[in-house]
C-alpha cells in the first residue's frame, strides 16, 4: 500500500500523501481513497495514521483548554473575549462574581475591563454556539502582570516537551512563570525583565526551529549561556 | 411562506436523478414548455416574453440614437441590463443592482454580442459620429429556475421583434423619415444551461432542482454549432469530462430551439 | 470597421510579444507578503501585478450574513484606477462585480465549508497593474493568501487562460491579444481532484477548438501550480540547523 512522503516532509494543500490502507490523521483528508494534506505543514506517519503538523493555523476550542484572551466589550450580563480564534468567547458575570449578579447594582467594567487579560478554561463549546469560559478555578482570573507572546498553536506541544520536559527547564532556568495557553498566547512573569527576555527567546526559538532535531540541546545551551550573562548584570 | 425546499424534498430529488428521472417527469436533458410572445410593449422599439415552465422573463428594447465607442467608431452600440424584479421572487430585494444580476446580464450579452447576432456595421448612421444604441433590458417577472436560459431567449426574441426608425440626413442633420427597419440580424444564438447533480448534467434545471445542484454551466451556441460564450457558476466544480460533455449536449439542444422556433 | 491587419502570430509561431503558442508568460509569486492580513500573496504574471489577502476565518460583520451550519466566503476583486491605460474610476465597475462572483465560486470548492459554521472568511484581490488574464492570476495569488492563512483546502486552486488569435490556439493571452484575438477562454483548476472550478468563454470557437483549448489552459494551471506550492514552501522553509554553519 503506498505512501507517497519521506518522514517529515513539507507538504502543501492537495499533496497526495498516502493511497490505501491508511488513515486520515491530522489536517489530512480522504477522498476516493487517497489521502491528502488540507494545510502546509510536515506530514509523518504514525502506524497506519497519516498526520500533518501544520506550519500555519488558526486556534480552534476545546472543552477544557486553559486559554489566555483579551476582554473585548462589557456587555450586560458578562464579557466578550478574544481568543485568538473564529470565535469570540463569552465570559458570564455569574461566573466571576462569587454571589448572586444583579445587573443594576453591579459594575461589571469594575471587575474586568476591555484591554484586561484573563486566563480561563474553556467550560463549553460546540458547533452551534460560541465558547463559554470560566474562570472559577485556581490559577484563573485576571492577569496584572508579565509579558505575552503570540506562537502558532500547533507548536505549543513542543514548548511543553516530552512530558513538561521543556517547558519545565526553561521555567527552571529562568525562574519565570510561565502560563502556555494552548490558543498560542503565552504568559511570561519574572522577577526581572532579563529573566522574562530569555524565557521568550527561548520559547520564540523553539517555534521557529520545532521540526528540527536536535532542538533540545541547542535550547538547553542557550539557557545556560544567557543565565551566566543574566546574572553578571545582577551583581553589575 | 419561505422559499426553502425541505431536506426531504431535497433528497427525492438527488435520489430521482440518480435513476436518469426528475420530479416533473422530464427527461436529464429535457426543456420545460417553452412559449415566446413578441411585440406585447408596443412603446419599445422591440418586445418579447418567454415562459419557461413558470419562468416568466420580459424583455424590452429601445433603441435611440448616440455616439459610437471610440475605439469602433463604424459600429452600433448594444448594452444588456438585467433586472430580479422583486415580484418574480420571495428572494428577491429592491435595490441596486446585485451580483446575480449583473451576472446575467452580463452572460446574456456575451452571448449576444461574441456571436455577432445584432449586424452592428448596419446600426452606423455617421461614421464616428452617430450610431444606433441599443438598449436590451431583460425583466425577470418570476423566477422557477433557469433566468439564464429563459433570459436569453427572451432578448434574442425580443431582438428579431425590433424595428429601426428610418432617418435621413438633410443638411447635416438628423431627420426621421416614416417607417422602419428590421434590426439587422447576423446570428441567432441559443444558450443552453445545464446543472450538475450526482454527477448528473440536468438541462434546464428548475428552481427546486438549483437548490440541490452544486454548480452549472451555460453554453451559448450559434446556427454553425460553434461556442460564442461560456460560463460556468455556483460552488461545485466540473471535471474535463464533463465540460465536454456538457458541450455536446448545448450543441444538441441549441439546435432543437432553433429548429422549434424557427429561427 | 477595424481592420487590423497585423498578424497576432507569424508564419514560425511566433507571437507579438516573442512567445510561442504554447508558452506562459513569466511568474513571479511570494507569499505572506501583508503583516496585517491573516494571509497573503503577491503575483507578477507578464506584465499584470495583482496582490491578495485573506482574513478569517473569523466572526462575520453584519451577522445576518453568516451561515448557521457552514463558514461563509466573501470575495472582492477591485482594479486600482491606475493599473489600466485609462484611468478607471474607483467605483465598482459590472466587470468587477461579476469577477467578484465567478472568482469567489471557484475558491469555494476548495475549502471545507462546514467545518466552522458562522464564520466568514474575507478574500481582498487588488489589481495594481493589469495586461490581460488578470482573473486568473488573481485566483493563483488568492488560493495562496487562503492557504497562508491556515485555512483547510482541499487543494490549491490555480488559473490559467487559453484562447484563439489568427486562426491558431494559444496559451496565456495578454491584453492585446486578448482584445484583438478570437476567443478567450479563462479556467481556474484543482489538480489534485482533477477538478475545473472556473470557466468562462467569449469569443466564437469550434467544439473542437473550444476543447483543445481548454486542455491548453489546464496544462498551463498545472505548470502554475508547481510554481504556487513552490512559493507556499519558501516561505515556510525548513531552518537551517545551526550546525551546519
Amino acid at each position: 500500500m503506498p505512501i507517497f512522503f519521506e518522514k517529515k516532509q513539507l507538504v502543501t494543500p492537495g499533496e497526495m500523501l498516502a493511497e490505501g490502507d491508511y488513515l486520515p490523521g491530522e489536517n489530512t483528508y480522504v477522498q476516493e481513497g487517497k489521502i491528502y494534506a488540507q494545510r502546509i505543514g510536515l506530514v509523518d506517519a504514525d502506524n497506519k495514521k497519516v498526520n500533518v503538523v501544520a506550519l500555519r493555523a488558526f486556534y480552534v476550542p476545546k472543552m477544557g483548554d486553559i486559554i489566555i484572551g483579551t476582554v473585548l466589550e462589557v456587555g450586560f450580563n458578562g464579557w466578550t473575549v478574544d481568543i485568538k480564534s473564529p470565535y469570540t468567547a463569552l465570559l458570564r458575570a455569574s461566573d466571576v462574581l462569587s454571589r448572586p449578579f444583579k445587573p443594576q447594582n453591579d459594575e461589571l467594567s469594575a471587575v474586568l475591563n476591555a484591554g484586561d487579560l484573563i486566563v480561563a478554561k474553556i467550560a463549553s463549546y460546540d458547533r452551534a454556539h460560541d465558547p463559554q469560559l470560566t474562570v472559577g478555578e485556581p490559577g484563573l482570573g485576571k492577569i496584572t502582570r508579565g509579558q505575552i507572546l503570540h506562537v502558532t498553536p500547533t507548536k505549543i506541544p513542543r514548548v511543553i516537551g516530552r512530558k513538561g520536559s521543556m517547558i519545565s527547564m526553561i521555567k527552571q532556568e529562568t525562574g519565570c512563570q510561565i502560563i502556555l495557553g494552548l490558543n498560542g498566547v503565552v504568559l511570561v512573569t519574572g522577577k526581572t525583565l532579563e529573566e522574562e527576555e530569555l524565557a521568550i527567546t527561548a520559547i520564540k526559538k523553539i517555534e521557529d526551529e520545532s521540526h528540527t532535531s536536535g532542538l533540545t540541546d541547542r535550547i538547553t545551551q542557550l539557557l545556560k549561556e544567557n543565565k551566566v550573562k543574566v546574572e553578571e548584570n545582577k551583581n553589575e | 411562506m419561505s422559499s426553502l425546499v425541505t431536506r426531504v424534498k431535497l433528497k427525492q430529488i438527488e435520489q430521482l436523478i440518480e435513476k436518469g428521472k426528475r420530479l416533473d417527469d422530464r427527461g436529464l436533458h429535457d426543456y420545460r414548455p417553452i412559449k415566446i410572445e413578441q411585440g406585447l410593449i408596443e412603446r419599445a422599439e422591440g418586445s418579447a416574453r418567454v415562459f419557461l415552465g413558470k419562468t416568466e422573463v420580459l424583455c424590452g428594447v429601445k433603441v435611440e440614437t448616440g455616439e459610437p465607442f471610440p475605439d469602433t467608431p463604424n459600429d452600433g452600440v448594444m448594452t444588456v441590463n438585467a433586472e430580479l424584479v422583486p415580484l418574480a421572487s420571495p428572494n428577491f430585494e429592491p435595490g441596486p443592482p446585485g451580483e446575480d444580476s449583473v451576472e446575467l446580464a452580463r452572460v446574456v450579452d456575451r452571448g449576444i454580442r461574441e456571436s455577432h447576432a445584432i449586424d452592428t456595421e448596419k446600426l452606423c448612421i455617421e461614421p464616428g459620429k452617430k450610431v444606433f444604441v441599443v438598449f436590451v433590458d431583460v425583466y425577470v417577472l418570476n423566477h422557477d429556475g433557469n433566468l439564464i436560459d429563459a433570459s436569453a431567449l427572451a432578448a434574442m426574441s425580443a431582438l428579431m421583434n425590433t424595428k429601426m426608425p428610418n432617418y435621413e440626413i438633410k443638411d447635416g442633420e438628423l431627420k426621421m423619415k416614416q417607417g422602419y427597419t428590421p434590426l439587422p440580424m447576423k446570428s441567432h444564438p441559443v444558450t443552453v444551461t445545464m446543472g450538475k447533480i450526482s454527477n448528473n448534467l440536468i438541462v434546464d434545471p428548475w428552481i427546486e432542482e438549483e437548490q440541490v445542484m452544486d454548480s452549472r454551466i451555460s453554453l451559448a451556441i450559434n446556427e454553425d454549432n460553434n461556442i460564442c460564450a461560456i460560463q460556468k457558476g455556483g460552488s461545485g466544480y466540473f471535471t474535463p469530462q464533463q465540460i465536454l460533455e456538457a458541450s455536446k449536449i448545448a450543441q444538441e439542444k441549441s439546435a432543437e430551439i432553433r429548429k422549434k422556433f424557427n429561427w | 470597421m477595424n481592420e487590423k491587419t497585423e498578424k497576432l502570430i507569424d508564419k514560425k509561431g511566433i507571437r507579438l510579444d516573442g512567445r510561442k503558442a504554447d508558452e506562459l508568460r513569466p511568474l513571479k509569486l511570494q507569499v505572506g507578503i501583508l503583516s496585517n492580513a491573516d494571509g497573503s500573496a503577491y503575483i507578477e504574471h507578464g506584465k499584470n501585478k495583482i496582490l491578495a489577502a485573506a482574513f478569517g476565518p473569523r466572526e462575520m460583520h453584519p451577522k445576518h450574513l453568516s451561515q448557521p451550519d457552514k463558514m461563509v466566503l466573501r470575495c472582492r476583486y477591485h482594479m486600482a484606477p491606475f493599473s489600466v491605460q485609462e484611468r478607471k474610476s474607483p467605483a465598482p465597475s459590472r466587470r468587477e462585480v461579476e469577477l467578484s462572483k465567478v472568482i469567489k465560486e471557484c475558491l469555494e470548492p476548495a475549502l471545507f465549508l462546514e467545518l466552522y459554521p458562522r464564520t466568514g472568511v474575507d478574500v481582498y484581490i487588488e489589481v495594481l497593474q493589469a495586461d490581460g488574464g488578470t482573473r486568473c492570476a488573481s485566483i493563483t495569488a488568492a488560493a495562496l493568501a487562503i492557504a497562508d492563512a491556515g485555512v483547510p483546502m482541499r487543494d490549491l486552486v490555480v488559473g490559467c487562460a487559453a484562447g484563439k488569435i489568427d486562426d491558431t490556439v494559444v496559451l496565456d493571452l495578454y491584453d492585446a491579444e486578448d482584445k484583438l484575438g478570437a476567443a478567450d477562454v479563462p479556467v481556474a483548476y484543482m489538480p489534485s481532484l482533477n477538478a475545473v472550478t472556473l470557466l468562462q468563454m467569449d469569443g466564437i470557437l469550434t467544439p473542437d477548438e473550444f476543447e483543445k483549448a481548454m486542455n491548453m489552459a489546464i496544462d498551463g494551471c498545472k505548470k502554475i501550480y508547481e510554481m504556487q506550492k513552490e512559493a507556499l514552501k519558501t516561505k515556510y522553509m525548513v531552518v537551517k540547523e545551526e550546525g551546519e554553519e
